[in-house]
Order: C-alpha cells, then sequence, then structure tokens
C-alpha cells in the first residue's frame, strides 16, 4: 500500500486537502496561445483556479485541473480544446 | 503473597479493573452488569479507587465520554451488556477506528426480542468486526487476569486498540468462586502508566482530531487497523507469558487446549460453557473415546494459525455455538473455524451446534451428547440444536 499519511489515527494535516481533483480528469483542457484573445474568462470561471496568468499568458496547471471543461465551453474564441486523457 | 476470597464475576471484574487504576470510568447499569458499576462506584466512594467516576444517562454518553477522556490521555474503564452495548454502537465503532486503547467489559446478555436478560454472547459476537479486540472468559479468576492484561495489550505500542474482555450474564456475573487477587505494586510494575502520542487532546501538542477524511488516507487508517489487529496476536501471547511469570497464571494465550495432545476428535468451545464441556471430554476419555477440546479464548483478532495447528491430526470436530448467525443457519464461530481450515487445506467432516441460548443451560449431557455425535461424525448437513428433552 501506498501510504500518505504518517500517523495511525486520523490526526493532524492530513484530511480533505489530500484530494487529488486532478485524478478525476477524463478529458483534459488544452490551450492555444495563437488563438487566446486574453480575455481571462477561463481563470475567472475555473472552479478549481488551475488556471494562471504569467507574463501577460493564461496557463492551465494539470495538478488540480479536474476536467470539468468549463473554460472550453466558454472561451469565446474556441481556444481550449478538451482531449480525451487515454492518450496519455 | 497474592490473597484471595470469594466472589462474583462482577466483583472480579471490578476488582481487576480497580487494579489498573483507570483515571476515568463511566457506565450506565444494565442487567446483568449492573453490580460492576456498583462496585467501583462503592471503591471510589471508600476512597479505595482514585478514578473519576461518572454515571451517565445513558451507554451513548458512556462510550463518548471514556473516548473523550482516552483522547485526553486517560486511562478509561467502561462496561456494559446487550441492548446497552446496542445504544452505544455508532461510538463503540469510533473509539477502535480512532485508536483509543479503552477496556470495556461486556457481560453477555442475549439480544432482545423476545425480551430477555440471560446470558448469551450474541451482543458482543454481532460487533465483532468493528475493530475491537474481544477476549471471551470461562471464570472469575480468567476475569480478574484478564481485566488486568487487557491494559497490557489494548495500549501496546503495536496494538493501540480498545478491547472487550466478555463474560457470560449470570453464570459468571452472578457465580461466586473463589479468586486470587494479584498485588497492586506488582499489577502497578506489570502495567506502567498510558502515555499516547499516536492522538492526543493536548495543548501543548496540538493535532487536529478526525478531520474529514478523503477514501485513501481512509484506506490507510483501515490497513494499519488490521494490521495492529495481527499485532495483537503475539501481543496477546506475551503477555499471557509476562502475566504468568509475575502471577502465576497461564491462561494459554490465544486458544486453550485440553487433552488435545493425542485426539482424534475435537470439541470446540468458547465462555463459560468450557466447563461442562472438559467434565464432558473427561467423562468421554473414561469411555475409550480419544477426545479433546479446544477454547477459543480470542475472536478478534481470531487466532487463525493456532486454530489450524490444534486441528491438524483431528478425523472430525464440533464446535458449540452460543449465539447464531442469522443467514447461515448455524453460529458464529463455527463458520470462522472453517474458514480458517480452508486455508490449511484440511477438510474434514465438521458439525455445527447451537445452544444455550437466552440463558439456557448447557448441560453435561447436552456436551456429552455432542461429542459422541463428533465421534461418529460424517458431516452433518444440518445445525444440531441442542436442547432438553
Ligand atoms: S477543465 Fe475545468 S478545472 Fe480544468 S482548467 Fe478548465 S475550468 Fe478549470
Ligand atoms: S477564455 Fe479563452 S480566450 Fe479567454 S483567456 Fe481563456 S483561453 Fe484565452
Amino acid at each position: 500500500m501506498k501510504f500518505k499519511t504518517k500517523y495511525i489515527a486520523p490526526v493532524g494535516g492530513d484530511g480533505i486537502h489530500t484530494i487529488n481533483t486532478g485524478d478525476w480528469r477524463i478529458k483534459k483542457p488544452v490551450l492555444s496561445q495563437e488563438k487566446c484573445v486574453k480575455c481571462g474568462y477561463c481563470l475567472l470561471h475555473c472552479p478549481v483556479n488551475a488556471i494562471s496568468k504569467k507574463d501577460g499568458q493564461f496557463t492551465i496547471s494539470y495538478s488540480y485541473c479536474k476536467g470539468c471543461g468549463i473554460c472550453a465551453h466558454g472561451c469565446p474564441p474556441d481556444a481550449i480544446e478538451m482531449v480525451p486523457e487515454v492518450e496519455k | 503473597m497474592q490473597s484471595f476470597d470469594v466472589m462474583n464475576g462482577n466483583r472480579a471484574a471490578a476488582i481487576g479493573a480497580s487494579l489498573a487504576k483507570p483515571d476515568v470510568i463511566a457506565a450506565y447499569p444494565i442487567t446483568p452488569q449492573t453490580p460492576v458499576v456498583e462496585y467501583l462506584t462503592q471503591f471510589v466512594a471508600d476512597g479505595v479507587l482514585e478514578s473519576a467516576m461518572s454515571e451517565v444517562e445513558s451507554e451513548l454518553t458512556a462510550m463518548s465520554m471514556v473516548t473523550g477522556a482516552s483522547l485526553a490521555g486517560a486511562r478509561t474503564f467502561t462496561a456494559t451488556s446487550s441492548q446497552g452495548l446496542a445504544l452505544m454502537y455508532e461510538p463503540y465503532f469510533r473509539a477502535s477506528t480512532l485508536r483509543l486503547p479503552i477496556v470495556m467489559a461486556i457481560v453477555n446478555r442475549e439480544m432482545i426480542s423476545p425480551q430477555t436478560v440471560w446470558g448469551g454472547p450474541q451482543d458482543s459476537i454481532s460487533v465483532r468486526d468493528s475493530g475491537w479486540l474481544q477476549i471471551y472468559v470461562e471464570d472469575n479468576q480468567e476475569i480478574m487476569d484478564m481485566m488486568i492484561q487487557a491494559y497490557k495489550i489494548a495500549e501496546n505500542e503495536g496494538v493501540l486498540l480498545p478491547i472487550n474482555i466478555c463474560y457470560d450474564g449470570f453464570y459468571l456475573s452472578h457465580m461466586t468462586e473463589k479468586v486470587f487477587i494479584p498485588e497492586q505494586e506488582k499489577v502497578d510494575a506489570f502495567l506502567g502508566r498510558y502515555q499516547p502520542n499516536h492522538i492526543i487532546l493536548d495543548p501543548s501538542r496540538p493535532m487536529a482530531v478526525d478531520p474529514l477524511t478523503n477514501g485513501e488516507l481512509l484506506m490507510n487508517y483501515r490497513y494499519l487497523h488490521l494490521e495492529a489487529q495481527q499485532n495483537a496476536l503475539q501481543v496477546i501471547e506475551e503477555t499471557d507469558k509476562e502475566f504468568e511469570s509475575l502471577f502465576g497464571r497461564s491462561y494459554g494465550g490465544l486458544i486453550e487446549s485440553y487433552r488435545m495432545e493425542d485426539a482424534e476428535y475435537a470439541i470446540i468451545t468458547m465462555g463459560s460453557m468450557t466447563g461442562a464441556a472438559k467434565e464432558a471430554v473427561d467423562f468421554a476419555r473414561q469411555n475409550g473415546k480419544s477426545i479433546g477440546l479446544v477454547k477459543l479464548r480470542v475472536l478478534r483478532p481470531f487466532p487463525k494459525s493456532k486454530i489450524i495447528e490444534a486441528l491438524s491430526k483431528v478425523k472430525a470436530f464440533g464446535v458449540v455455538d452460543r449465539n447464531v448467525s442469522f443467514g447461515w443457519n448455524t453460529g458464529v464461530i463455527y463458520q470462522e473455524i472453517k474458514s480458517a481450515l480452508y486455508e490449511s487445506g484440511q477438510f474434514m467432516p465438521s458439525i455445527p451446534f447451537i445452544g444455550g441460548l437466552g440463558g439456557e443451560d448447557l448441560t453435561l449431557d447436552m456436551m456429552i451428547e455432542a461429542i459422541e455425535t463428533i465421534c461418529h461424525a460424517s458431516e452433518s448437513k444440518e445445525t444440531i440444536w441442542l436442547t432438553r428433552e
């Protein structure tokens, strides 16, 4: 068994923080910088704050992105494509 | 020198528990456990016992209170029976999954309905998979001694689990026997003090206790809990030996084998019925039958290897269950013994017996009848009910 805790009883800071929403993804959002018009819709609407703005560019972190597709659904120029995870 | 006294099982339990000097006791009276609470209250009133004693308003509160006290680092004790155990089920399960070494005597009483107050371990056997250790004893001396050993086992670093010492209502709780009382100083040295590090409510060591936890982590805790149960197998045996070296009494550890050395057949018992069954074994031996007895002392953790070893040479065996497993048409111990044997590839004939429910006597005659049946055994497809003529 892979252990994520050093405790034998439920104590300490383990708790709910270990939920990895990234494990839920069956499709991942792939953002095309060419098509992106930098409107910021995706950053505002991502429910797990997986999208950040760095040096004027919007990027998606896949560690917590749960693959819900909200960003892709609302992106005005369709700059985000939902790609099945099976290919990884 | 150990002094002795004549006492009933409840008094033996109360004295045994008080020798361990629990910091906190919380209990609610229920027949046949009531005198345990009365004795302990008396000890505290007389100043013989320094525990914080609380007669709470229900068993739900009793278990919740000892849970809180144990979390705060206290050594704790409580006792219950039957419907009282049923009422405390929610905090009962949590006490084990929080890994709190609480000691609770269960004075076994049949589960209702029909309305009954008499003996039978259906209560504790029905919650055997709640993560507690469960030990079943045969007489009042064993009650006294196991109350003390219970703390040693439960508080062991590799175990850290709550434990039930279970004894038959009325047959032991209200029956009077001679019982030796271990010396206080020796018990103090044997047990030491409980010093928790794994889970503690202590302002100087802050930790979040029992936060909302996801399945992945929960499986970690379950894995470790199962492992602790397995560790307890060895700890129980070692504790028995250490106790013997200090106090001169051994109970065989996980199981007790009686006249099994050359036995071709075996009868398996648990709890107070063992006395009558041993008499029946002696009687059958006089009549040339090659039979022995295995007393199951520990139900959780289940002593699989010991059972396999004890039954490795027999041609057939029978199990007398003072409980039922609804849906299996046998008692619980019968199934567990058979499950253990599956691994060893031994498939000798076996016979399930059920008897003694609701405080019914399991008489010498019935045990002799059971032994007769076992010695002529081919697989019995039906459970045999041991009842009065
Ligand atoms: S798919 Fe959902 S979770 Fe992932 S970045 Fe887009 S909005 Fe956020
Ligand atoms: S919603 Fe689309 S266009 Fe707007 S910032 Fe995000 S990716 Fe770019």
